[in-house]
This record gives structure tokens, C-alpha cells and sequence, in this order.
């Protein structure tokens, strides 16, 4: 146990203290957000003011449109086409509206917007937006005398809230945020057991490439050995992942609130990851959001978050060991031979994918119960809640099978590294490799 | 003396081949011992069913006078193997602390003892040098020192002098020589048979998995001699020929002959010296341990070497 210490110290220390470890796991977050935030920063912002002139002859605006911000409509009469040309050539205008006379709203008629410039995506939805609102202004005032404000009043819905037979409520943004934190979740473990997966293996080459395998086994066990690798690798995995998770909570949700305008950016950015985030509105959602959060049994997600980050990282790296074990210093060979470990993993993510959407059809729980799948399928599934999603029972199941899942692996791991780690020559089939698991010592 | 390590009946089996085939042999503590063979003779299997890497599939080893455990014996064994290599991108002080702690030494006690051997084999100033910045003959200088790092009383070098210039070899044959005097036991194996020859007590000799030739260097030098002798003369005799021996080899004034059955050394000089000729030098011509591997090898035990070396 004590040598497994030691081994283990020595291939964290080894990894940690080299440069790179510090480049990849503190500069490339802050390098990623950077560059995502610059791409949405610029394709947001509007870079100057829009002035577009309206030249309504046939009076369906009303002289009324929302003008505010960058973008500035200006009522022009009695100007020609040709007058509004010369504008936008002299760089008074950035654009024109051309309201022919017989043009009818009601009926749909298309409205151009002439530009000296091709219109940016925000800009252009914000125009679209604020002409269509002021027409649809308009045609309710004329045909139905009522302002849009009094429209919107009347279209309002009814809280509308769901509730399970158990008497417990259920809260949109909770079930919204379920989603995302679900979704989040799993994928964050599927590429954990990804990159940290390859990194034992090649660790476990390290041995062979160096052609120190043989001296270190006349010291350990090869037992030993291969858990003193995964124990130290999966440690440095930890650390860098934990670095990763605080940058990046950091600068996603503390930078916002100290730069406003940054608030907007942000709030696109989470477009992204989270279509239900969108339930929640601009204004005063903020509630709406604390209250969901709270019904979420976070500590419960990140207990069983850890719990199953570690197992599946302990049945996936000890495979990976075995793997590395048999490569004869040519990572080619290596891809070959990983290729049925990598499947499981994205089964899982299509498992989880079907799962996020269905979190109590038959096929999500198989996926949160079988070991291969179970560390991204049921970590998918517990935002949901536990027992209104996943019962209890499901829950000790899928962890109990997930101990004997990477219990199992390790032990036919170890059979296969022992052997395989003082080969050198041809690369083992998948036969040979079996049948040195089952090989007494 | 105790032995130090004892193997009955050792076997074990490959399913292409008979790896180990029933060899027993006896080290004695102090002694240092030559483990020779072609290759794929089995010697190492042997040695790694010696250090615990592999277990034999019947007979069993005695070490220490206790059966051989592999997880506390290995303490007390350094095995250096012929496929040894360094962790490349890692200090050597630190590598060498490493391998030590991996043998159980305690930080304090390791540090303490790398410094000594890195001062008495010059290698103080790399210690801060990551592997692949060293030459090839400095790093089994390294790896020399790991082996013997723990003090163990079982030191098992294989290959030792590969690789090494001759001064570093001279200096690596002094420390064997000096761990054998303070009481630990040696195997060497090897293919280089003059370094057998100067070096190792015993010998054990083993092809195709079978042990089969087992003493001390003389007594095997003994066993297969062929009563050849080398004798230089001060000018030329005029009456070569004698019933006492026969003429294998002439070169001027040095002859290879067989003393023949009967006959003894002083027969054979009496022959020249009753003619008043004064002999320069005379000496036996005991088979070389390369001589009688490549004839115990080859399985042809008629072959006499006529052209020896006579400087």
C-alpha cells in the first residue's frame, strides 16, 4: 500500500510540476472564454449609431417607431429616392425604409430596408423587431381601436403550475435548470473519463517506452504499479479539473455583474449552453431563478457527482491501463486497441441525450444502471430529483453496480498489465489479452 | 558459509517451449556467480523467477534459508536487467531517491547513501541532470547504483558491462568485487567469457532450459582439459619429436603440444632440457570457458583448438 504512495506521489509530482501543466490548466480557460467572449462581444455590438430614414407615403407607421438606443428612425417627407441615395453616399443616413403609397400592412407586403452597408445580425433583428411592432401598432389601433400595450395585456396567460401526485411543486426554471444542469453533468463526465482515460494510458506506456519495466517490477508489484499510476493520474486530473470548474464559475458569473455591458454578452453566452435558461426573462427573472435553484438538491448533485466522476474514472482508467500496458511504444497501435473502451463512453452520451429528454423512459434507467454507462446517464438524470425522477432504489443499485463495475475491471486490468507490461515485440490480439486475465499466476 | 539462495528443481513451461527444465543449483553467501548460456537458454527466466517477477510452475527457491517471499525478499535483492532503461525525462538524484524509496529505504536513509555512491563513482555534479542528457556510459553507471542502493545481500547483474568503456567497466569489476568481500553474493550473467573467467568463483552453465555444467572455474577448466601445453624454447631443438607428446602447433621457437597418455610435464622437459636447451617458458593450455561453452553448446566434444591465442 505504501509503494502505491509512493508511485503515486511521484507521477502527480512528475506531471504537476511541469510547465506545461501550469500553461494548459490556468491559460487555456481564460484563453477560451476570452476568444468566445471577443467572437460574441463583436458579433453583438452594434459598432456605431444606426440612423435609418423612414419615408412613409403611405402613412402605415403612423409617425410612431420605437427609436432609442443605436438605432435611430427619422420620419422624412417629400424627400426622393434618389435624395436618400445621396444621403447614405454621404454618410448622413445608413439606411432607408421605402413605404410606397398603396403599400398595405394587413396584407402582408414585403418592406425593404436600403443600406449603404450590409446590415449586422443584431441590428438586423432589432430594425425587424421595432418596424414590425410599430406596423402591428398601427393595424390593431385601426381595425381594432386598441393599442398594443392593451393587446398584450389581454394575451397575457395564467400561471399555469405543474405539481406531482406526491404534492410536490414543480417549478418551471427548477425543471429548466434540471435540463442544463443535467446536461452539463454528464457531458462533463464524458470528457473526463476522456482525456483523463488516454492520460493513464499513456502514462501506463511510460514504463515501456523507457524500458524500466522490468527494474520497477523487481521492486513492486505490478498491481502496484498500475494503481500507483491511476491513483496519481486521476489526482492531477482532479486538481485540474477543480482549477478549471473556479476559473471558470469566475469569469462567467463574477466578471458580468462588475462590468454591465458585459451582462448582455453573458446572457447570449448562456444561450448556448441552456435552451430552457431562455424561460427565464430580462426583468426581474432574477427570482424566479434563486427559487428554482433552491428546490435543486445541489449537494446531493455534487455528492453523487463526485461519486460517480470517481468510479468512472476508476472502471475507464484501469481499461486504459490495460490498453497502454499491451501498446508497444507506437501510439498507432494504441488508437486501435482503445477503440472499444471509447465506445461505451459515447454510448453513454447518446444514452444521456435521449435520457435528458425522457428521464424516466426504460432505456434511461438501463443507461443509469449499467456500470459502462452509468457515470454519464444517471448523473443526467438526478437534477431531476431524487426520488421524483430516480427512486432510491435505482440509485443504490446503479452505485452499487458501479463498484463492482470498476472493482471487476480493475482485477482483469491488473491480469492483463502484469503480463503485458514486460512484453515487448508484436502487438497482442484481443484474444491473447484475454486470455491473460484468466491466466493463474 | 550458508548459501544464500537455493533452487530445486525449478521449472516452468511455455506452451511453445520449455522455458526452465528442472534446474537446481546452490549459491554460497560471498560468492560471486556466473549464470551463462546462449540466448534463450532460459537464464532470463531464471533470474526473474530469482527476484519474483515470475513464479515457477513447480520446485521452489530457498533464500536466506527460508522459503524464497517475494514481497519481503525483494528487499533484499537488486536485480539490474539486461533491458534496462531510466525514466528519460527525470532528475537523476531524484530518480535514484525514487527507486530507492520503491525498494523501502526512508527518504533520510536513501539520500544518505545516493550521496556516498554518487562521490565514490564521481557523479556528484549530475545530480540535478535529467536522464537523456547523459551518455550511455553514465547512465549505467546510474543504474549500477540503484541496484546496490539498498545494500542487498543478493545482487543479480545481468549484462552488467555492456555498453561500458573500459574504464568504467574496471571501476563497475572493483565494486563487485568490493560488495563480494562485505558479504554479498553475486550472480552475473553474461555472454563475455573472459570477464567469467577473471571474475566469478562458480559457474553454471544452462542451455535449453537444462543446467549442464555446474562448478568453480578451475574445476570446469579442470574437467575439460585436453593436457595441452605451450612451451617456448631459446633457440632451435634439433630432435622435436618424443614419444612423450605430440605436436600440435610450431610457431619458431614456441611449440602447442598434447602430452600424452603416461606422460608428464617434467617428462616432456627433461626431453628438451637433456639437450641442453634452455626453456623460456612452459605453461598449461587450459581450455577457455569460451572454448567450452561453444563446445558444450554445439554438442561436438571431439573439437581441439589448434590455433590458440599465444601471446
Amino acid at each position: 500500500m505504501n509503494k502505491i504512495w509512493i508511485i503515486a506521489q511521484r507521477e502527480f509530482l512528475s506531471r504537476v510540476q511541469k510547465k506545461t501543466f501550469l500553461l494548459t490548466t490556468i491559460l487555456l480557460p481564460i484563453v477560451i472564454f476570452g476568444l468566445y467572449g471577443l467572437i460574441i462581444y463583436f458579433s453583438v455590438k452594434s459598432s456605431e449609431n444606426y440612423t435609418v430614414a423612414i419615408a412613409d407615403n403611405a402613412n402605415v407607421f403612423g409617425g410612431k417607431i420605437d427609436s432609442k438606443d443605436d438605432i435611430k428612425f427619422v420620419f422624412v417627407k417629400d424627400e426622393s429616392l434618389s435624395l436618400l441615395k445621396e444621403k447614405i453616399a454621404k454618410k448622413e443616413l445608413d439606411g432607408y425604409v421605402w413605404v410606397p403609397e398603396g403599400f398595405k400592412p394587413a396584407k402582408g407586403d414585403t418592406i425593404s430596408v436600403v443600406s449603404g452597408k450590409t446590415v449586422g445580425l443584431m441590428n438586423r433583428e432589432e430594425i425587424q423587431k421595432r418596424i414590425n411592432d410599430a406596423l402591428e401598432n398601427q393595424r390593431l389601433l385601426s381595425s381594432l381601436q386598441i393599442t398594443k400595450k392593451q393587446l398584450d395585456s389581454l394575451q397575457k396567460g395564467n400561471e399555469i403550475k405543474f405539481s406531482t401526485t406526491e404534492g410536490k411543486e414543480e417549478n418551471d426554471t427548477k425543471v429548466g435548470i434540471s435540463y442544463g444542469v443535467g446536461y452539463a453533468s454528464g457531458f462533463m463526465i464524458y470528457i473526463i473519463l476522456f482525456i483523463y482515460g488516454t492520460m493513464v494510458m499513456r502514462g501506463v506506456m511510460e514504463e515501456k517506452t523507457n524500458r524500466i519495466a522490468e527494474v520497477i517490477i523487481s521492486s513492486v508489484k505490478p498491481f502496484q504499479l498500475m494503481m500507483g499510476k491511476i491513483t496519481g493520474i486521476g489526482a492531477v486530473g482532479l486538481v485540474q479539473f477543480i482549477i478549471w470548474v473556479a476559473l471558470t464559475v469566475t469569469l462567467r458569473f463574477i466578471l458580468p455583474l462588475f462590468v454591465p455591458s458585459m451582462r448582455e454578452t453573458a446572457n447570449v453566452m448562456n444561450h448556448g449552453a441552456t435552451e430552457a435558461l431562455q424561460t427565464v426573462k430580462q426583468s426581474g427573472a432574477l427570482n424566479n431563478l434563486m427559487t428554482g435553484l433552491s428546490e435543486i438538491n445541489f449537494p446531493l448533485i455534487i455528492g453523487c457527482f463526485i461519486f460517480y466522476f470517481l468510479g468512472g474514472y476508476l472502471l475507464y482508467s484501469s481499461l486504459f491501463a490495460a490498453v497502454g500496458s499491451a501498446v508497444n511504444e507506437d501510439p498507432q497501435d494504441a488508437q486501435s486497441l482503445t477503440l472499444p473502451i471509447t465506445m461505451p463512453i459515447i454510448f453513454g452520451i447518446v444514452i444521456m441525450s435521449s435520457a435528458i429528454n425522457n428521464p424516466t423512459s426504460n432505456l434511461a434507467i438501463f443507461g443509469s444502471l449499467f456500470p459502462l454507462t452509468s457515470p454519464i446517464v444517471m448523473m443526467a438524470r438526478i437534477p431531476f430529483g431524487v426520488p421524483n425522477t430516480v427512486p432510491y432504489w435505482q440509485l443504490i443499485l446503479s452505485m452499487l453496480l458501479l463498484i463492482g463495475g470498476f472493482i471487476s475491471t480493475t482485477w482483469i486490468s491488473a491480469k492483463i498489465y502484469r503480463v503485458a507490461i514486460l512484453m515487448y515485440g508484436k502487438k497482442p490480439t484481443w484474444k491473447e489479452m484475454w486470455k491473460w486475465a484468466w491466466r493463474k499466476n | 558459509m550458508d548459501s544464500t539462495l537455493q533452487l530445486h528443481n525449478l521449472k516452468k513451461y511455455y506452451a511453445t517451449q520449455k522455458a526452465v527444465d528442472d534446474i537446481s543449483f546452490d549459491i554460497k553467501q560471498g560468492d560471486i556467480f556466473g549464470l551463462l548460456g546462449p540466448n534463450g537458454a532460459g537464464k532470463t527466466t531464471l533470474l526473474r523467477m530469482i527476484t519474483g517477477i515470475f513464479y515457477p510452475d513447480s520446485g521452489s527457491i530457498t533464500f536466506d534459508g527460508r522459503n524464497f517471499d517475494p514481497e519481503n525478499d525483494i528487499i533484499k535483492i537488486g536485480y539490474m536487467p539486461e533491458e534496462r532503461g531510466l525514466y528519460k525525462k527525470m532528475k537523476i538524484g531524484e530518480q535514484a531517491l525514487y527507486l530507492a524509496q520503491l525498494k523501502g529505504l526512508s527518504k533520510a536513509d536513501a539520500m544518505q547513501k545516493i550521496k556516498f555512491w554518487f562521490k565514490r563513482l564521481e557523479m556528484e555534479s549530475w545530480w540535478n541532470k535529467k536522464v537523456e542528457d547523459l551518455s550511455k556510459g553514465m547512465s549505467q553507471k546510474l543504474q549500477f547504483v540503484t541496484t546496490v542502493l539498498h545494500e542487498p545481500k543478493l545482487i543479480i547483474l545481468d549484462e552488467p558491462f555492456s555498453g561500458l568503456d573500459p574504464v568504467n567497466a574496471n571501476l563497475i569489476k572493483d565494486e563487485i568485487y568490493g560488495l563480494a568481500k562485505r558479504g554479498s553474493t553475486v550472480i552475473f550473467s553474461t555472454h563475455r567469457m573472459e570477464q567469467v573467467e577473471e571474475i566469478c568463483d562458480h559457474i553454471v552453465l544452462v542451455n535449453l532450459g537444462k543446467k549442464i555444467l555446474d562448478g568453480t572455474v578451475a574445476d570446469v577448466k579442470q574437467q575439460f582439459k585436453e593436457n595441452k601445453f605451450s612451451i617456448k624454447l631459446v633457440g632451435t631443438p634439433t630432435n622435436i619429436e618424443d614419444a612423450a607428446y605430440e605436436v600440435l602447433n610450431q610457431k619458431e621457437n614456441e611449440f602447442i603440444m598434447k602430452i600424452n597418455e603416461g606422460y608428464r610435464s617434467n617428462d616432456v622437459l627433461l626431453h628438451f632440457i637433456n639437450q641442453g636447451i634452455n626453456i623460456e617458458s612452459f605453461n598449461e593450455m587450459l581450455p577457455s570457458l569460451n572454448d567450452i561453452f561453444i563446445q558444450l553448446v554445439d554438442g561436438t566434444k571431439s573439437v581441439t583448438r589448434a590455433f590458440q591465442n599465444l601471446s
